[in-house]
Order: C-alpha cells, then structure tokens, then sequence
C-alpha cells in the first residue's frame, strides 16, 4: 500500500511539473478560463475511466467502453431532442448497462478473455450506433439537459461537481464496501477468493454492468456539454481512458490502484492535451503521444514493481 | 462397419473448426438469396478481396497460438501502405519502397515483441498502445489525407496475373506456403506451438522463448506491410485510417479457424477457411444490400458467437 502512495506521490509532481513548464511556455496556461476547461475535460475522462479502474482492479478490461457510450448517447440523444429529457437519459443508461452485463456473461459465465469478449462487444454497439444513426448528426438538446455538461452551480461547472459525486461514490464503494474488497481480492488472486467463498461470478457481473453503465453516463454528460452527438464520438476517447487508468498506477494485473489515480491520471493526461494544444502541435501527432503514453506507463509501472519485487 | 465409417466421419465433423460450416451454411444462403453469388467473377473477387485479411490473419494465427494477440495490425497495415505510397510519390524504386515498408511493419512487430516479452506487459495493451502509434504516425505523415496515383507498377499487385493466376491470390499461396513451412517444418514453429502449451517448461527447458515470440510479432509487422502491398495496389493509393478494424476482422478469422486463445491449439489451414468465411459473409452481405453498418455489428456478433462455441466446445 506504501507504494502505491509513493506512486501516486510520483504522480502529483509529475502535474506540477506539467503546470510549471506549461505555464512558462505557454501565456495563456494560467489563466482562470484555461484551468477551468481542463479540469472539465478532465471530468469527462475521469468518469469514463472511473467504471474501467474498477474492472482493471479485478484484472479484466473493458475495451468496449467508447462505443458503449456512443451508442447509449445516439438512443438517449434520440429521445432527449424531444423533450424526454429523464426518459430518454433512463433508455440510455439502460442500454449501456444492458451491454455491460452481456460483457460480464460472456466474461464471468463464458469464462471468455475479458479484452476479446469486450473487444466484440466495442463492434457489435459500434454497428448498432450507426445503423440507428445511418450517418446523422442530432443535435441542439433542451436547456435542461444541457446543464449536466454545460451548467454552472454556484460558479462551478456541473461536470465538475459530477466528478467529484463519482470520486467520491468510487471511493466509497471500494474501500467501505464488501462489493469494493471483492474487487481487490478477485483482481489479487482469484483462486484465493474462490477458496474463500465469495461469489466470483456475481461480483464480476455486476462490475462489468457497472461499467456499462458508467460508460452511459459519461456519453450524457459528453452530449450534453458539445449539444449534438454522432455515431463516433466515442472512438478517439479509447486509448485516453485506458492511459488515464494506467497513468493512475492501477495494475492491469489487477488487485493494485484505485480510483485517487485515475483522478491524477485524467488530469495528467488533460494537460498533456491540453498543452499539445497551447503550443500548436498537430492533432495527428496527439494519436502517436496517447499510444506512447500507454506503453510508457505500463513499462515504468513494470519496471518498477519488478526491481521491489527482486530487492 | 459402415456404422463405424459412420461414426468416425460424425466425430470428425464434430470436431472441424466452425469456419468449415461458416463457410458451408453461408455459401448456401448467399447461393439461395443472391443470383450473383455463385458466379465465378464473383468468387473470384472474394478471393481476391479476401487476400489482404487472409495474409493478416496468418500472422494473426501465429500470436494467438503463443498466447498472444496483436491489436496493431490494422494501423500497421494502414502505415506500411502510406510508407509505400510516400516512397513511390518520391519516385524511389518500387522495390526500396517495398522494402522500406516492410521494415516499417517489422520494426512495430519488434516493439511489440520486446515489450511483451522482456517487461512481461500484457499483449493487449503494448499492442494497443502501438495501435496509437502507428495509427498517428499515418496520419502525420499523411497530414490526414490521402495519397492518390501510384501508376501501373504498384497497381500490378492486384491487377496483374501470373501463369493467368491473379496476382494477389498468388501472393496468398506463396504466403501461405512459407508460414506453413515456418510453423510445420522448422524449429521455430515447433516453439511457437510449444511456447503457448506451456512457456513456462520451454523456458526451464534452456529455449529461448522471448526471442522467438519477439520473432513472431516481427513475422505479424511483416505480413501486415506484404496485405497492405496488396491493399495499396488494389486502391491504387493509401489512406492512413485504411487498416483500422482488419485486426479485428483477423481475429475472427483465427479464432472461427479453430484456433484457440489457450493451449497452443490450432491449425493454419483453418485460418484461410475462417478468413474465407468473413469474406464471404462481407462480400454476401454487400450483394444483398446491407448497409457497412450493419456489416460491422454482424461481424461482431459472429465473433462473439464462435468465441462462446469454441470456449463451449474446448472444455
């Protein structure tokens, strides 16, 4: 536990670093409406990521996370132009809870590899997207749906506020929960949990639907703040919500990390962006660095549990 | 006795890959509901198709069974392709170019490969994170455009026959029979077998097992920059988002082939049969008139449907 708290420490000097060269590089870092946009770009990331680090925890992955939401935000969006703003959110949600359970079947029933029976998945809601949006755009939503991701409460984003209300319910479930310890156990050593009684299984149904639904809701709060979705706005959120998540420092070996990270690696990654962005670098390039980021900070992670492990 | 005979051949229909009756029950159907199916211009132009997947699923075939899986072969595949344009644009020889990109392929699959083996990094993810890579390194070089216009000589790959043969079903043949000859006949194939039954024991046993799996992510680069020889010839031009998804569709094929994710179990002809039978669901599913979107959740669900059989069935 010690030392994920030094990795974890690691990581809040590497965001002060990141502002610090930021700030000197670029004048318009520092400035009150630039920080405010990346700590709500960075909610968004955090959300989606947020149901990912619970599944990573149980040393699975969710590679259909990104289509889940688009699909979920198509449907939903469909509704909510007409004025259902909670009927249409409600279908939504359902949706991509409904997908994550059939994850968690074919995971936990099927015993398939988690990345191949989500990887499936990502193209089987993929289609659907476009099959229901046949290469549409809708957009233009009520005002009142558009203040979850475009609001202010009391001056503060409601993005924001949304993600502090994840944090703080993530954290909750996992450390203050049986659900929660089931996660770090199944994810340790699984065998070890089976000896132990607990419901493999059920555990891993509900964290794979959780993760679907979480996943919808991060597609709501996306909509809602750009006011129009399409078939694909999930696809270039993929490799940022796994690097987020591995920035964090939860193992994909499982039973490692937690949801603190992810926060930290959401904002990592946002400043990264976010100065790509300041300093005019070519949004082609950004593919190149999320990739290199994944690798990176799985290797660092690896090679660093590996020198403890051997001293 | 022939209730013997009998037997025998129902346990051996039993046990063949669900390729070979994806492949039956889909001819059928496409042959019932379409007139132009079963025509010969037809067929041939699912070879013909067919070729890019079935040369990526090759070495597809090869990482699965070392208990692998290399998501980055679409990118790659889209990478190769601009390389090659770029090199033939810059009036290079044809060639260089060739070489020039199969390189580009082999220098992914090495990355992947030490990655993997020497920090011990799940498959899944390294390989993902290339996907970013090469997926990006496309798209700068291309500054998201296409390259448009390669003239007669590339086009040739596709276009051009040999002993009246198409060029790109030959170049599957000749693919084919080198990775047969690789996994069949050789050390190397032997260990690749091995390497997924139990990596551990080759391992004690003093067998270098991280080079030959660097050595069959390479041969994956490799086959990739050879499908996107044939895809550039066949578009006459690249694109850099080309490739994206063909992992996807060569996984199915590997896996439909009745190669299996655990226990080096396979079998190489079975991928050109699984890799047939995607095509000719793509190609059935064009001529009745479904929408590509609709194409890529039927694909979707046929993976899922042959994962959940084949885990079934393994048991």
């Amino acid at each position: 536990m010690s030392q994920f708290w030094l990795s974890l420490l690691s990581r809040v000097v590497a965001i002060i670093l990141l502002v610090v060269v930021l700030s000197l590089v670029s004048s318009g870092f520092l400035s009150v409406q630039n920080l405010i946009n990346i700590v709500r770009q960075a909610s968004l990331l955090f959300i989606l990521s947020s149901g990912l680090t619970v599944v990573i925890l149980t040393a699975g992955i969710d590679l259909s996370i990104v289509s889940v939401l688009a699909l979920s935000a198509c449907v939903a969006a469909n509704f909510i132009q007409q004025g259902w703003i909670w009927g249409g959110s409600l279908i939504g949600l359902a949706i991509g809870a409904g997908c994550g359970l059939l994850n968690g079947l074919m995971v936990a029933l099927v015993g398939l590899p988690p990345f191949i029976a989500t990887y499936g998945m990502y193209w089987i809601a993929e289609g659907f997207a476009q099959v229901f949006m046949q290469g549409q755009i809708i957009f233009g939503f009520p005002g009142g749906f558009r203040v979850l991701g475009a609001g202010y409460v009391a001056g503060v984003p409601v993005p924001i506020l949304v993600m502090v209300v994840v944090l703080v319910a993530c954290f909750f479930v996992l450390q203050r929960t049986n659900f929660g310890r089931y996660v770090y156990v199944i994810g340790a050593n699984r065998e070890a949990a089976r000896l132990s009684g607990i419901n493999i299984r059920g555990n891993l149904l509900l964290v794979y639907s959780l993760s679907g639904l979480i996943s919808a809701f991060a597609g709501l709060v996306y909509i809602s703040r750009i006011n129009a979705v399409e078939s694909t706005i999930g696809e270039p959120l993929l490799l940022p919500a796994i690097a987020v998540v591995c920035i964090g420092g939860t193992s994909l070996f499982g039973g490692e990390g937690g949801i603190g990270g992810t926060l930290v690696g959401a904002l990592i990654l946002t400043l990264v962006t976010n100065g790509m962005n300041l300093l005019n670098v070519s949004p082609y390039w950004q593919w190149f660095v999320m990739g290199a980021i994944v690798v990176l900070s799985v290797a660092i992670d690896q090679l660093g549990s590996a020198k403890v492990g051997g001293a | 006795m022939s209730e013997t005979v009998w037997r025998v051949w129902a346990r051996r229909a039993a046990l063949a890959p669900g390729a070979v009756y994806a492949l039956i029950v889909l001819s059928l159907v496409f042959g019932v509901f379409t007139a132009q199916f079963l025509t010969l211009h037809n067929l041939t132009n699912v070879g013909m198709q067919g070729s890019v997947l079935i040369i990526v699923s090759l070495g597809m075939t090869l990482i699965i069974l070392t208990e692998g899986i290399d998501l980055s072969l679409g990118p790659v595949l889209g990478l190769a392709g601009v390389v090659l344009a770029l090199c033939v644009k810059q009036q290079m020889g044809l060639p260089l170019a060739i070489l020039l990109a199969i390189l580009a392929g082999a220098a992914f699959g090495a990355l992947n490969g030490v990655l993997i083996t020497r920090l011990g990094l799940p498959p899944f993810v390294v390989t993902l994170g290339s996907f970013g890579m090469a997926q990006g390194l496309a798209l700068v070089l291309t500054q998201g455009s296409s390259i448009a216009g390669l003239g007669p000589a590339v086009q040739y790959f596709y276009d051009g026959r040999i002993l009246g043969i198409q060029v790109p079903i030959v170049m599957t043949a000749i693919t084919f029979l080198v990775v047969y000859i690789i996994l069949y006949h050789t050390k190397f194939g032997t260990y690749v077998f091995a390497i997924g039954g139990n990596q551990e024991a080759l391992s004690l046993a003093g067998v270098r097992t991280r080079l030959y799996k660097t050595g069959v992510y390479v041969l994956g680069g490799i086959l990739a920059s050879v499908a996107a020889l044939v895809m550039t010839a066949r578009m006459n031009g690249a694109h850099p988002t080309v490739g994206v998804g063909l992992e996807f569709d060569a996984i199915v094929s590997v896996i439909l082939g009745g190669t299996s994710f655990e226990r080096g179990r396979g079998w190489l002809g079975g991928t050109i049969i699984g890799a047939l039978a995607v095509s000719v669901l793509r190609n059935g599913l064009n001529l009745i008139g479904l929408s590509t979107s609709w194409q890529v959740t039927a694909v979707g669900m046929v993976i899922i449907l042959a994962i959940v059989v084949d885990g079934l069935r393994g048991i």
